[in-house]
């Protein structure tokens, strides 16, 4: 008998395991009381450095951990370290995203009740992070005042997927003869009404503002802390 | 290019589906939205190097590319949309909700019995 070929109807996410790991981690960072961040952009665009500053800031009031991802070295982990209690790095080999199991597997023995915040450095890469959902609560695509105004209108999906645009490294607008307008335009373009926030880790321009937005982040109630104070 | 570890998930999707169905796949239909970060070339390409020596070697793949749709939630129109230029332009409202466009699934498997 000659086989009849069928076509069985089937509905399945392909990134499935990644998606209920992510809400697994979602569910777990929202009962613990961790405010998680994530934050992507293409190489040299200044993650790590606005990291340190807004880490700075935020570390006097709040217990603050991160997770930064690489193909490889330790730098960054190093750099972040000095500005937070608990950092991990991961590197990633060949793999130019992180995923919600590398995220679950750095996280391996860390105390989240014990943290406020959680950020999340993603691999240098404007493409491949926005497939990945990690379970974080806000996802921060930076755009330094050196790229581009239209890199928004070429990377679109990565755009359309944060929640929230950083214009960093605006000490150097002038210099770049960088186009703020028209930035601006490119990210409202792709991503309608997203918030945009214009920083610069050297001169400290908009750091407060940030750290500002990202307290507001953290659930109304303010936390009880294991050592009493609220 | 991510696509290597996209590919490898539907293998593990595909495996999954088709252990209830005896049966060689032949070709497997997957729903790419534009929005998804998947570049459907980069798939095809990624696939070719996934299914090689597997028991999945036979196994074509069919892509269909699903584009942006949006609604708009002052006016109420659906329509197709360009991903740099989501604003509604009837009402000229900006933000716009998403219907389709985030599709990375797979959807039916055709199976030789």
């Amino acid at each position: 008998m000659t086989a009849q070929p069928r076509l069985v109807e089937v509905r399945s996410r392909i990134l499935k395991e990644n998606d209920v790991l992510a809400r697994q981690l979602r569910e777990r960072f929202q009962q613990a009381g961790v405010c998680v961040v994530s934050f992507v952009s293409s190489p040299g665009s200044g993650k790590t450095t606005f990291l340190e500053k807004l880490m700075a800031g935020l570390s006097a009031r709040h217990r603050i951990a991160a997770l930064v991802g690489d193909l490889a070295t330790e730098n960054d982990a190093s750099r972040l370290g000095r500005a937070c209690s608990q950092v991990r790095q991961i590197t990633t080999g060949t793999i130019c995203h992180l995923d919600a199991k590398m995220i679950a597997a750095a996280i391996e023995g860390w105390r989240l009740e014990e943290l406020d915040f959680l950020f999340i450095e993603n691999v240098g890469n404007l493409v491949c992070p926005s497939s990945y959902d990690l379970g974080e609560q806000m996802r921060v695509v930076l755009l330094s005042a050196t790229e581009g105004e239209d890199k928004p209108l070429k990377y679109p999906t990565i755009f359309n997927t944060a929640d929230v645009a950083l214009i960093t490294k605006m000490d150097l607008a002038a210099a770049a003869e960088f186009n703020l307008d028209e930035a601006r335009r490119s990210i409202l373009s792709v991503r309608p009404g997203m918030r945009i926030l214009q920083v610069s880790a050297k001169t400290g321009e908009g750091i407060q503002e940030t750290e500002a937005w990202v307290e507001s982040l953290r659930a109304p109630q303010p936390k009880q802390h294991s050592d009493g104070y609220i | 290019m991510h696509e290597l570890s996209i590919a490898l998930s539907m293998m593990d999707r595909i495996r999954e589906e088709s252990v209830r169905h005896s049966g060689t796949v032949r070709s497997a239909h997957v729903r790419i939205g534009v929005l998804s970060g998947v570049d459907s070339e980069a798939l095809r390409f990624a696939w070719e190097m996934a299914r090689a020596g597997s028991e999945l070697e036979e196994a074509e793949l069919e892509i269909e590319s699903v584009p942006l749709r949006v609604r708009c939630p002052v006016c109420g129109v659906t329509r197709t949309a360009e991903i740099q230029s989501i604003a509604c332009p009837h009402c000229v409202t900006p933000e716009q909700d998403i219907v389709e466009g985030r599709e990375m699934e797979l959807t039916a498997l055709e199976i030789d019995s």
